[in-house]
């Protein structure tokens, strides 16, 4: 159970997260349905109609009147987490030449795919709020605009693969599960697209991980190491304690977020401990434990000066990431030429010929 | 890093046979040709389609730019064009 404010059908297909993103995506279709608050009268304050369609639990639409501020916390949310699924697309592509069969290898391919086409849907959304595309992009290359802070660790071993999957792809779907309801129709239309690819993900990363797990004993002592690496910048990726985010009240209020920092973490490590028991490995937290009266686990908060060192630019991989980033965007600068060019020159023939 | 920006496109996807196109995103590409290569490996990798339709963004006519004109207005009166606006007498069948 994740949200506080529907429950999905027990024999939800997939299980707990696939079932509520489908609980979301329905909860989208009967909320269009139920109050068909059309556009607000020619007199009527459009701040008051804003504020009514959000509390009504309705979509707010790429042409409706909005906050400044509110489009503002949206492009730069939208095209951070855009950033940070191109960007993420690095750390596993490292590993697709050297996938240890072509099994593995194909399904990583697709994967790494699907983070491009999750890049895409995200920079599409964030274009409804009147950017471009290439100011996005270039908010990137310059560094104006940040990615997930966990696409600047590296992935040392094909077990590092599995972590991410598993880890990285699981804390992904518990951040992004609730902003299926985001109040912004399009962001909130992407994220279903979205959420339902990443099971996949990380149930592969899960399975490599099972298999590692099950394997020699060195490949189960690979596997602990990638799971001891990748722990705590997963648990990270939730951002900083509630007491020191900047920006959660008013997201929480435009219902653009619907859970804290915090709230997220603690459902993330619930989630862990048993999947962790089933693949034979340990969580490398001492102080992990049930804790009966709050019915969730006590566990050791990830360092947060750690994350704010790798935000500011300085983990193991930012130079890295960037410089590949801009390398690539660069070297094919001259496939977006030929091809402008190509469509150019069949749009004059056809006018000539017109 | 720069470079002409290509249009853009909207994308829409039927689904199965039978069903309509419906809109499902958008995209840059330079052409028509390749809007429809990038939709296909963008919206239909999980074979979420049967057929595709690309239409240039800039092509498309919307009703009411700020979506609040009295365009609708007119059919907002005129609730006797729905059937549950008639009173149906009982025993009254196949109607």
């Amino acid at each position: 159970m994740y949200g506080n404010d529907f429950a999905p059908p027990e024999d939800a297909p997939g299980g707990g997260l696939l079932g509520e993103v489908e609980a979301a995506e329905a909860a989208l279709r009967e909320a269009a349905a139920r109050a068909r608050r059309g556009a607000p009268a020619p007199d009527e304050d459009v701040e008051a109609y804003f504020t009514d369609v959000i509390d009504a639990d309705q979509k707010i639409e790429p042409r409706d009147w909005m906050p400044e501020a509110y489009r503002k916390t949206l492009i730069r949310q939208i095209a951070q987490h855009a950033h940070s699924e191109i960007i993420g697309m690095q750390p596993e592509g490292n590993w697709i030449s050297r996938a240890p069969s072509l099994k593995r290898k194909a399904i990583l391919l697709a994967k790494v795919q699907d983070e491009a086409g999750h890049g895409l849907y995200l920079y599409a959304a964030a274009e409804t709020l009147g950017i471009s595309r290439d100011e996005l992009v270039d908010l990137l290359l310059d560094g104006r605009q940040k990615y997930s802070s966990i696409f600047n660790y590296p992935t040392l071993t094909w077990a590092d693969v599995g972590a991410i999957g598993w880890l990285v792809d699981g804390a992904a779907i518990v951040n992004q599960v609730p902003l299926c309801r985001c109040s912004y129709g399009p962001y909130a239309r992407a994220m279903i697209r979205v959420c339902k690819e990443e099971s996949f993900h990380q149930r592969q990363g899960y399975e490599i991980l099972h298999t590692l797990a099950h394997g020699t004993e060195a490949q189960k002592a690979m596997a602990q190491d990638a799971v001891d690496r990748w722990w705590y910048p997963s648990l990270a990726m939730f951002g900083p304690p509630d007491g020191d985010s900047t920006h959660s009240a008013q997201s929480m209020a435009w219902k653009i977020k619907r859970f804290s920092n915090d709230e997220l973490r603690q459902r993330f490590v619930d989630m862990c401990v048993g999947q962790a028991e089933v693949l034979g490995l340990r969580i490398p937290d001492p102080d992990l434990r049930w804790n009966e009266e709050r019915q969730a686990y006590d566990y050791t908060q990830p360092d947060y000066a750690e994350l704010m060192r790798v935000i500011k630019g300085n983990g193991p991989c930012n130079r890295e990431r960037m410089t590949h980033r801009q390398r690539a965007h660069a070297d094919g600068a001259w496939v977006r030429e030929a091809a402008a060019a190509y469509a150019a020159k069949r749009a004059e023939r056809k006018a000539v010929a017109a | 890093m720069t470079g002409q920006s290509s249009p853009l496109w909207e994308v829409f996807v039927r689904a199965r046979r039978g069903l309509s196109h419906t809109h499902v995103g958008s995209l840059h590409a330079p052409d028509a040709e390749l809007a429809l290569r990038n939709a296909r490996d963008l919206y239909t990798r999980r074979q979420e389609g049967v057929s595709i339709w690309v239409v240039p963004a800039s092509a498309i006519t919307a009703s009411s730019p700020d979506e609040k004109d009295a365009f609708f207005d007119p059919a907002a009166d005129k609730v006797y064009r729905h059937p549950t606006f008639y009173e149906v007498p009982d025993g009254v069948s196949h109607l």
